[in-house]
């Protein structure tokens, strides 16, 4: 992985290092990421993370009205996320609009700077880089944007939007600029023929097209696609999301997928993480987490979506009906977020912050009375844990368990809910 | 105009939400071989092409369909929305025995909000920024009830009540960018049904909210339909929330109904092409992720020269099962299907059934099949 921290970018580092990052063929990027375990747990053979984001917090001022405009307050926006996305694999993250998904995305593809934690790609904290510093990682990670309309410049041709990327790093000769374009509009769907035509020309479908086509131009290794499909029609959405499951098995493109309809997030994230207000609840492979959710946010979310198959057999499924509306992020009610609208909230979740806890092979919750819907214990499950009674106040007798710690992957060892032990 | 309004019960003033005296079942909107048609300097744009429906009291009909496919362009002809001066429409809208589209603009303004409402998919641009929300409520009550404006500001704040804003006497004087995405939805609701309308049309009214507040939109139309007795048309690209509503079903495709029917025939047996690829290209979240999805071919065709016979056949992947060019050169009537009169189609296809069941489910199902033993294996 010597070239994602080789700070230059020589014009022709495509011929010289092993990177080939532009000119290589489809494919090419994945043989480039080294074979060694990334940095990680590391103890599970096979997987790799690309990705580790840790305790990762943008705190965005508020400033008071008037001459000197003071910060009054702060917009929590991301406060403490932590997880991992596994190479070639892909994360989804959802949860209400505010929740802070969309701002975990353009964290993790800088361009926003965090206020505190780490992301690190590949090993290498890229949290507080350098513009300068990040240009040549630019190439490695790519965002996909949610508005085809508004994210290509209506006045390029769609020749010189694909192409800007491949001209800005400099990786192809000019004459074969021409050729790389094409090649990538067809690899997304497009007539290569139509690279001198201006967006306007193009349909929503076709504009995500290239929005993905400009996305892929530099071989990325990391892909944050923010509700790439939502603003597109059902059918269409399908065709978009087929290309980019191809597309990821082609180039062995990691994705974090940021998207509201739980449907879509299931279809494509083997890994999947609910957030609410600024904070990841839960987080646990796609069987599990819609199957068996341990968390009540988790579970009002998934009942809230329309099932047409439910439908179709008659009736539909119960819901778990969640009042009101999320709270400001500004001043986010203490304790755990979610219990000011949460059925099952009692004294210690307005005292103690849940941790976002392993309670299964791959499934971490932050609640304290988590379990399956319907059979939410009654007593707050980490709180022997975390050293504190049940109501949440300190409790001098018991220690907490060891090696109970918050990290961004999934150990081999868990907090066993049944029998308050850790296990495996 | 022949036919004369009918009368309207007299107790509409005093805020009691009595219905029209009419049960259940009377048919409110009857829409027949409505065409609306836009000139342009390019050629005639057809939105609306053809589109006959009924709607009885208390029933939810639900139209589905792709952007473009005409939906807000008949909802919008039916609340007598298009500028006559730029659009061409025929047909008959007869809505309580009244064909609207005979009415002068003065007696449709009468019946607009009165008779029919509307509910619109985003909120914020839908309100005035300028006026209080309470204001914006008063001024619709106002316009069909002679009352004072003391009395339509308590009946405002009860209609607040009613859709579940909370402190309703203290938020009837906010503006509407102090209301969340999902209290303005419910002001907008509160709006559209102060006046009792017959007909409630709900044009996405939810496209543009969370899950969980969706879930919170979709229960409070059906407690107030009820309660009201009203007819809705709700108007979405979202199978599911039409699964969860409906009661009929119309899925329109380049301004032409191509399946219309009762809303669990429709979902269970489908009987046209592209309504089993509405169904098979969305994922849902109890299906085999391994089955990838099925999506329709192409793209919409354009409204200004749409495609001969069958408007679908560009796109349709079982065209070749109908005899000689017929999908090409005729285009099918909205006759009945193999499963009785009430439930109609679009389709040349002889036995949809059959084919539905061996080819279209089978490739759903089949490949999460094959798929899943795959995944099994590998463990």
């Amino acid at each position: 992985m010597n070239e994602v921290t080789d700070e230059s970018t020589s014009p022709d580092a495509s011929s010289g290092t092993a990177t080939a990052t532009g000119t290589g063929a489809p494919g090419a990027s994945g043989a480039s990421v080294a074979p060694e375990p990334s940095h990680g747990d590391g103890s599970t053979p096979g997987r790799r993370t690309i990705l580790e984001v840790d305790e990762l917090q943008m705190y965005f001022p508020v400033k008071s009205s008037g001459i000197i405009r003071r910060t009054i307050a702060h917009v929590q926006a991301v406060d403490g996320v932590s997880f991992e996305v596994e190479t070639g694999s892909a994360l989804g993250l959802v949860g209400e609009s505010g929740c802070g998904k969309s701002t975990t995305g353009r964290l993790i593809t800088r361009l926003l700077t965090p206020t505190a934690g780490a992301i690190r790609f590949e090993g290498r904290d890229i949290a507080k880089l350098s513009p300068r510093e990040l240009k040549p990682l630019r190439r490695d990670i790519q965002m996909i944007f949610q508005d085809p309309y508004t994210s290509l410049n209506p006045r390029h041709t769609v020749g010189s939007i694909v192409a800007a990327p491949l001209e800005i790093h400099n990786v192809v000769p000019k004459k074969k600029i021409l050729s790389r374009v094409q090649e990538l509009l067809e690899i997304v769907g497009l007539n290569p023929e139509h690279y001198n035509r201006y967006p306007n020309e193009f349909s929503g479908g076709q504009r995500q097209r290239i929005g993905i086509a400009r996305a892929l131009t530099l071989n990325p290794k990391l892909l944050v696609a923010d509700e790439p499909v939502s603003a597109l029609d059902v059918s269409i959405q399908a065709q978009v999301i087929n290309l980019l499951q191809d597309l990821q098995k082609e180039f062995d493109i990691s994705f974090l997928f940021i998207a509201h309809d739980l449907a879509v997030v299931r279809h494509f994230c083997p890994e999947v993480a609910v957030m609410y207000l600024g904070k990841i609840v839960e987080v646990a492979d796609r069987v599990t987490l819609y199957n068996r959710p341990y968390h009540p946010y988790t579970q009002a979310l998934l009942s809230a979506v329309p099932d047409v198959k439910q439908a179709a057999i008659g009736g539909r499924r119960d819901r778990v009906r969640l009042e009101g509306d999320v709270p400001s992020p500004i001043n986010p009610p203490s304790g755990c977020r979610f219990r000011t609208r949460c059925p099952i909230a009692q004294d210690i979740c307005a005292k103690v912050i849940p941790p976002l806890l392993q309670i299964g092979p791959r499934h971490k919750v932050a609640c304290h009375f988590a379990g399956e819907a319907g059979k939410h214990p009654a007593q707050p499950v980490f709180s022997r844990a975390l050293g504190v009674d049940e109501n949440g106040s300190p409790e001098p007798g018991v220690t907490p368990v060891p090696g109970l710690v918050e990290h961004p992957g999934f150990a081999d060892t868990w907090f066993d809910i049944e029998s308050q032990k850790m296990g495996s | 105009m022949t036919q004369q309004p009918t009368e309207r019960p007299a107790d509409r003033s005093t805020g009691q939400p009595a219905g029209r005296g009419a049960p259940s079942g009377d048919i409110v909107l009857e829409v027949h071989d409505l065409r609306v048609h836009f000139p342009t300097n390019d050629g005639v744009v057809k939105a609306v092409d053809g589109l006959d429906f009924t709607l009885a009291r208390g029933k939810t009909l639900g139209i589905v369909g792709e952007s473009g496919s005409g939906k807000s362009v008949s909802s919008s002809a039916i609340m007598g929305l298009h500028n006559p001066q730029r659009t061409k429409i025929s047909g008959s809208v007869v809505l309580n025995g009244v064909d609207l589209l005979t009415l002068s603009e003065d007696q449709m303004r009468k019946r607009r909000g009165r008779d029919v409402a509307m509910i619109f998919q985003d909120p914020l641009s839908s309100m005035h920024p300028y006026y209080t929300v309470g204001n914006q409520i008063v001024e619709a009550y106002r316009v069909h009830n002679d009352v004072s404006k003391r009395q339509a500001r308590a009946r405002a704040i009860e209609m607040l009540a009613r859709v579940g804003i909370p402190q309703p006497d203290r938020r009837v004087d906010d503006y509407p960018h102090q209301f969340s995405g999902g209290m303005r939805q419910r002001a907008m609701i509160a709006m559209g049904l102060i006046n009792d309308p017959g007909l409630l049309i709900a044009d996405e009214p939810t496209t543009a909210l969370d899950v969980t507040v969706q879930a919170q939109i979709l229960d409070l139309l059906q407690d107030l339909q009820r309660e009201f007795d009203s007819a809705v048309i709700i108007i979405t690209h979202d199978l599911g929330v039409v699964a969860e509503m409906a009661d009929d079903v119309l899925v329109m495709y380049a301004g032409r109904g191509v399946e219309y029917g009762p809303c669990k025939e429709i979902l269970t047996h489908p009987e046209m092409p592209y309504t089993w690829g509405l169904l098979s290209s969305v994922p849902d979240v109890q299906g085999d992720t391994a089955v990838k999805l099925v999506p329709i071919p192409g793209n919409p065709p354009s409204l200004l020269s749409p495609p001969s016979g069958c408007k679908f056949h560009p796109r349709c992947q079982h065209r070749d099962k109908v005899p000689g060019d017929l999908c090409r050169t005729e285009e099918p009537l909205l006759v009945a299907g193999q499963r009785g009169p009430g439930h109609t189609k679009r389709c040349h296809i002889a036995n949809p059934e059959d084919i539905y069941a061996k080819e279209v489910l089978p490739e759903v199902e089949g490949v999460a099949e094959a798929m899943h033993d795959l995944v099994e294996e590998s463990k």
